[in-house]
């Protein structure tokens, strides 16, 4: 066999391996989708719930007085959480989330305030990492899988710098960088402040004969709004979170689809330079033995 | 109005899911404030659940669902009862036995959360504790 069939066709079966992993890959992604859309949904009716019983408190409590709630103009450091999956391999994913983050860093510089970067998975904090900016905290491992503990583990630790003092290295208003699962084809990076609160109705709008009920309390107001004020910070995170996954899984899915497509066409062409190249072969040995045999006929 | 009927709507969702949702004629919960039952018609109310603890729905078509419930709050409205909660699983998703072993691991790191998530798990199960 010539040196140049040889390389086709080592080429050849190379593509065809990573061919393989890339459609697992895909298959992977898309059972994942599924699953990631699913808990979407699932965790819906509690964000609902909570919003709903928030603005009957609210709207109840005539004064709002409570630390989560308070804008706190005099502070000149900003958290900014961005969420980005722990692997690559997912097509733009990554970089778009990254970019929204970047623009959001520019826009509040500009206003004159200072960015604090609180990352979720490696992407994200390798990013940071070799650019040499600051990272104020990270967490990583849970991207495609995360539970209300890693929720919960990330408000809190979001809401200890909101209450602290920027002397004290705290920070006055907390935005979150999540990407955004409109559809399986369509994923945005959206950009949203979480903290202090805007307590706002969900996007549905409530039924018409829909009140806010007077509730009576149990224990007092304060209290429960103490309670009750990080625990839907919690599931604001939560649902980032939740949404960012099923993003990745799509972004991946798609990214994965492509490179198999592409690894189907590079093998197309690779077979049929192999055959021109095996053809060729061919014709030259013909053309050796039939220039053999009439010089010794000659001869 | 709402009182009139003789029923009461009840949704109880956590984190994660809507665990169940149907129509029951009683619910007793215990808040922070104390043990706390109610019947259709019952005023609007918004209570902190007790950590570790139990929600009974006696259910309208009879017969009663004991939930456990773990850091939650009681919203009752003239539409209904809702329950929302950090954790929440039906006594019929328990598995005693692993809450038993959860429990018993709780104790010795003492870990006051879990010790109460698993108390009340184990309540629900109808286990002593």
């Amino acid at each position: 066999m010539g040196a140049q069939l040889r390389v086709y066709r080592r080429r050849i079966r190379s593509v065809q391996s990573t061919k393989k992993i890339t459609r697992a890959m895909e298959l992977i992604a898309a059972s994942r989708i599924v699953k990631a859309q699913a808990r979407v949904n699932a965790a819906k009716p509690y964000s609902r719930q909570i919003t709903r019983v928030i603005s009957a408190l609210a709207s109840q409590t005539a004064t709002l007085d409570h630390p989560l709630l308070q804008e706190q103009t005099d502070e000149k450091r900003v958290a900014v959480l961005v969420i980005t999956s722990d692997r690559g391999l997912a097509g733009g994913y990554n970089a778009n989330a990254l970019k929204m983050a970047s623009q959001l860093e520019e826009l509040l510089r500009s206003e004159g305030k200072e960015p604090v970067a609180f990352l979720i998975g490696r992407k994200a904090v390798s990013y940071y990492k070799f650019r040499n900016r600051h990272i104020e905290q990270q967490w990583t491992g849970f991207s495609e899988q995360p539970d209300y503990e890693h929720a919960r583990e990330v408000a809190d630790a979001l809401i200890d710098s909101f209450i602290r003092t920027e002397e004290e290295g705290g920070v006055g208003e907390i935005h979150v960088v999540h990407t955004e699962y409109v559809s399986a084809l369509t994923q945005r990076a959206v950009a949203n402040r979480v903290l202090p609160l805007v307590v706002e109705e969900s996007d549905e709008a409530p039924p018409e004969d829909f009140v806010l009920p007077l509730y009576e309390f149990e224990p007092s107001p304060e209290a429960l709004l103490d309670t009750l004020l990080p625990r839907y910070v919690q599931t604001r995170v939560f649902a980032a979170l939740l949404e960012s996954a099923a993003s990745e899984s799509a972004s991946r899915r798609r990214a994965m689809k492509a490179a198999t497509d592409n690894a189907d066409e590079l093998i197309k062409s690779l077979t049929r330079a192999a055959n021109s190249a095996r053809q060729a072969e061919i014709t030259q040995e013909i053309s050796e033995i039939v220039g053999g045999a009439s010089a010794l006929a000659d001869a | 109005m709402a009182a009139e009927s003789h029923e009461l709507h009840v949704e109880l969702v956590s984190v994660e899911r809507e665990v169940w949702s149907g129509e029951a004629s009683m619910v007793i919960a215990r808040t922070t404030e104390g043990e706390i039952g109610v019947l259709p018609g019952h005023a609007p109310l918004l209570g902190q659940l007790a950590d570790g603890g139990v929600v009974t729905v006696h259910e309208s078509g009879g017969g009663h669902r004991l939930i456990a419930v773990h850091g939650g709050f009681l919203s009752v409205t003239e539409q209904g009862v809702t329950i929302l909660a950090e954790v929440a699983e039906l006594a019929e998703d328990i598995d005693a036995s692993r809450a038993r072993e959860s429990l018993e691991r709780a104790r010795s790191e003492q870990d006051l959360a879990a010790q109460r998530r698993a108390e009340s798990r184990l309540r629900a199960a109808g286990q002593p504790v």
